[in-house]
């Protein structure tokens, strides 16, 4: 298929950036999005233009490294994938495709759809784990029976892949569904419980701080994920938040 | 006597590592804060180490191309996490485990090395769990186990389809609390470019921040190198886009040895390559050959019917099937190891009976166990005379529970419903046993440079059994590396900090800057791709499932010519100074340029079959293994290790000789 691809170039985070638009011809429709993205940049090296920039990695839905806001939603128009699992079969021959940055004032641009996502990571460091040591000198594995209910819904938490979408698809650019998913995790679990009321303070406190916005309810984050994080979380964490504040 | 020291203890093996603890020299907590250790590489190995060093004291700075050290190609690992912990008392055992790794690496392992892994797993599970890594359970609350490759027991801890995402996440979380504490400092984003050695000690690396294009010099009193495999070689495998062999043949050059290039692994069950613009490969992990049963037709005028489309693979009766694994192997079956299983498939296609349009395809089914699970579930159900679509349902929910994401992948890839109709796959690259020698000790050939998981080459032998490299990455991170770096660093304590002011740090980043101001200057006239692709090609064909001396020649000879053409006409756009990708992926190219080469090297000077190394000359001619890989103990139970001379083709070999007194070396039989 032949499309035409209207793609954000941004030299580098001060520059102004522009839409700028591409032609793209004999587009297979079992390429992945990422490979019609390769067909482009090879194009335009070969004809001495600068290749566009995006971050991607592991190219199976896993690494959370690949944005991009495509057609007006994260990872674009298919459900439960990300942008590297998107295939070219979800579009028509002659489409005009739209692709921006995951846009956030925390989420700052550094180069055509690449956009720097430490927030994330700083908000980890803030909480985002249990204090033991890694000696290995623990108790056995076996030695607290955890139900098969929670550790499930522990792990549905805990299969975020951080990659941004719900930032990006929240009007009010917040980080919610993200944190309640890492909230959640060890709040799951029995491990997690005697620190608890600490780590839902800190990791609110850095989400705060790094600028993102309020949740509102709309829930666009739980639809646009590519991994299924349920809002639930939100709530589990706005839960804990609130005893936490309670208890003091 | 050899330069290769593999500083084994002595005494018997099952206390050695043990004995060896107790004597190694310990740094005192007030001297590990005036150590410094660098990192690179932030998956399992290096993720691990990394928050363990810190929390022991040292001053650690972490290094990773990826934009959060979470995002590491060990993320993508599926299946699961072995462990001798004999929950199902099925007669797992420590031994048990050394047994099977040593068997299914195909006797090219260290026994030592080994032997220390198997003691250690326990000790993982125990300590994920008490980081919070949500394991499956079952309904009593206690772990739960499934079955891999190679292996007569269940052994293998998982986090549904997501083992290494959940353990890597693990390990992340343990670094996040060393960076609150400041004593990690994270360099992300950023790509270590070579190390600097100053009177033949590791003191450093030079790196670039992929940002801003500026190039940095850290110092360190010890590096330790954990930046993964060298699959890319390959161009299409089944790793990260970006995961490359840069750091560890930037120290192969500087002088560590490299070993036993020529082992890779080439996964059996991928999803099958369907254009010439495809970026990568697909695993479907191998849990599924738990319940998946591996076919092609058995007629010769169905696999026709089916490459035209005219026929179904779920027309075809359980008569007209060829289970050719359970055929050749009855007694393991559709869980073989790795490396067979890949090349029964590559047989039974090369065969003509490859079941899609290229012909490179076999089939994964999973109609008997929908059928199987959903029996068992209307007999639990208490359901008599339950219909076809009944047992279907009941049966493909419990698939679903145990692969759900796996089967999701499959259909967003291929556009097919695998729990209607069998997968295809095909083997593909994956897993590298080859790498950076290292002792005991896990140091290099070259002082205070350590290099750890897949990145060395240590335990895996010839093949790796499924879910072994969780169990390795994290043992040597969280397990070894922290005690036998300290017995060097005892030594440093009076270094004092190491300066970045000197000739030796010029050196090495003029080298750096050198060659990337080449790069963004030489106006070529092809993409680095371009390069890749071909050189990706050469490798499948001549150092791919099966290999011939005259076809491994003719590689090392087309891979000096390509790089040759590489230098002069390759085309980098973009300027040294912002991000810029095009010249990230042409200094690792350029590696692997070389690499490529001292593989084929490798490979043509191990006249024998083993493990994934399979040489043409070199099969069981008669009786009841007639066909089968024919390993040579006499002349090769030796671990190859290769020298830097300036070109690859002139790398000198140093042998390990490998001795095992615990283990008989047999042929593997798995039949």
């Amino acid at each position: 298929m032949n499309l035409t691809l209207k793609i954000w170039r941004q030299s580098n985070a001060q520059a102004t950036g522009k839409m700028v638009d591409y032609k793209v011809t004999e587009i297979s429709e079992h390429m992945s999005f990422l490979e019609m993205m390769d067909v482009l940049n090879e194009q335009l090296i070969n004809s001495g233009e600068e290749p566009v920039a995006f971050d991607h990695d592991c190219r199976e839905g896993i690494c959370g490294m690949c944005s991009m806001f495509i057609n007006g939603e994260a990872h674009g128009p298919d459900r439960g994938v990300t942008t590297c699992q998107l295939h070219m079969r979800m579009f028509k021959d002659g489409d005009t495709i739209t692709i921006e940055p995951f846009r956030a004032k925390a989420f700052p641009v550094i180069k055509d759809l690449v956009v720097d996502r430490g927030a994330f990571d700083r908000i980890q460091h803030a909480g985002g784990y249990i204090s033991v040591n890694t000696s290995g000198n623990t108790q056995d594995a076996n030695g607290t029976p955890i139900s098969k209910h929670a550790a499930d819904e522990a792990m549905d938490a805990a299969t975020c892949i951080g990659c941004g979408a719900c930032v990006a698809s929240c009007k009010n650019a917040s980080a919610m569904l993200f944190v309640g998913a890492k909230v959640s995790q060890y709040a799951l679990l029995p491990q997690g419980q005697v620190e608890a009321v600490d780590r839902v303070k800190n990791m609110v406190a850095q989400m705060d701080l790094e600028g993102f916005g309020n949740c509102t309810n709309t829930g666009a984050c739980e639809v646009e994920c590519p991994k299924g994080i349920s809002l639930e979380n939100i709530a589990r964490m706005n839960r804990e938040f609130l005893s936490a504040n309670v208890k003091g | 006597m050899s330069v290769l020291d593999s500083k084994v203890p002595k005494g018997p093996l099952k206390t050695k590592w043990t004995d060896y603890k107790n004597h190694i020299d310990l740094v005192n907590p007030a001297n590990k804060r005036n150590i410094d250790v660098i990192v690179v590489g932030t998956g399992l190995a290096g993720g691990s180490a990394a928050a363990t060093l810190a929390e022991l004291g040292y001053n650690v700075k972490t290094f990773c191309y990826q934009d959060s050290p979470r995002r590491a190609h060990s993320i993508a690992a599926q299946g699961g996490i072995n462990a001798a912990k004999n929950y199902q008392g099925d007669g797992d055992s420590t031994y048990r485990l050394f047994y099977d790794t040593v068997k299914g690496g195909d006797y090219r392992s260290r026994e030592a090395n080994v032997y220390r892994l198997a003691e250690v797993s326990a000790n993982i599970i125990d300590q994920c769990v008490a980081q919070g890594v949500p394991f499956a359970r079952d309904y009593g609350g206690l772990l739960d186990n499934r079955s891999f490759g190679g292996v007569l027991v269940s052994r293998t801890f998982y986090a549904k389809g997501q083992t290494g995402q959940q353990l890597l996440l693990g390990a992340y979380s343990a670094m996040n609390r060393q960076i609150a504490r400041g004593k990690i400092t994270p360099f992300n984003r950023h790509e270590m470019l070579d190390v600097v050695k100053v009177n033949g000690k590791a003191r450093g690396i030079i790196a670039r921040n992929l940002v801003t294009g500026e190039i940095e010099r850290h110092s360190a009193h010890a590096v330790v190198i954990a930046s993964g495999g060298y699959g890319n070689v390959y161009f299409l495998s089944t790793n990260a886009m970006g995961s490359n062999a840069t750091a560890a043949w930037k120290i192969h050059k500087k002088g560590a040895f490299f070993a036993n290039p020529c082992y890779t692994q080439i996964h059996p069950t991928c999803i099958p390559r369907s254009g010439d613009y495809q970026s990568k490969l697909t695993l479907m992990s191998e849990s599924l050959r738990n319940d998946g049963r591996i076919w092609v037709p058995k007629n010769m005028d169905d696999v026709m019917a089916i490459r035209e489309g005219k026929k179904k693979p779920t027309d075809l009766s359980e008569d007209e099937r060829d289970y050719y694994l359970e055929r050749r192997y009855p007694a393991f079956g559709n869980l073989v190891p790795r490396d067979v299983a890949s090349r029964a498939a590559k047989e039974r296609c090369d065969a003509g009976y490859g079941v899609n349009a290229t012909g490179e395809a076999v089939y994964l089914d999973f109609a008997s166990a929908i059928e199987r699970y959903g029996k068992e579930q209307a007999k639990i159900h208490n359901i008599n005379n339950a219909s076809a679509d009944k047992i279907y349902e009941l049966g493909a929910a419990i698939v679903k529970a145990k692969y759900g994401n796996l089967f999701q992948m499959y259909e967003k890839i291929v556009d097919q419903d695998p729990y209607k109709t069998p997968m295809m796959i095909y083997p593909a690259v994956h897993y590298t046993m080859g790498g950076v020698w290292v002792d005991y000790n896990l140091m290099t050939t070259v002082d205070g440079l350590y290099c750890i998981g897949e990145a060395n080459f240590s335990d895996h032998g010839a093949n790796r059994l499924g879910a072994s490299a969780l169990m390795q990455g994290l043992a040597d991170g969280y397990f070894v590396l922290p005690y036998t770096i300290g017995d060097y660093l005892s030594h440093e304590i009076r270094t004092g900090k190491i300066p970045t002011d000197t000739p030796e740090f010029d050196a090495a980043e003029k080298e750096v800057t050198d060659k990337i101001n080449f790069f963004v200057n030489n106006k070529g006239s092809h993409s680095v791709d371009y390069y890749h692709k071909k050189l990706g090609n050469i490798m499948w064909e001549k150092c791919g499932m099966s290999r011939n001396a005259e076809g491994l020649k003719e590689a090392m000879a087309e891979i000096k010519a390509l790089r040759e053409d590489f230098y002069k006409n390759v085309s980098v756009p973009g300027t040294a100074t912002e991000l810029n990708a095009e010249l990230e992926k042409a200094g690792r190219v350029a590696d692997f340029l070389e690499l490529g080469e001292l593989f084929a090297k490798d490979a043509l000077a191990r006249e024998e079959s083993c493990g994934g190394h399979f040489r043409e000359e070199s099969v069981e001619i008669g009786g009841e293994q007639a066909g089968e890989a024919k390993r040579n103990d006499v002349d090769f139970a030796f671990v190859s290790a290769w020298e830097y001379k300036g070109e690859p083709g002139d790398a000198v070999l140093h042998k390990e000789q490998l001795e095992f007194n615990e283990i008989e070396l047999k042929q593997r039989s798995y039949k």
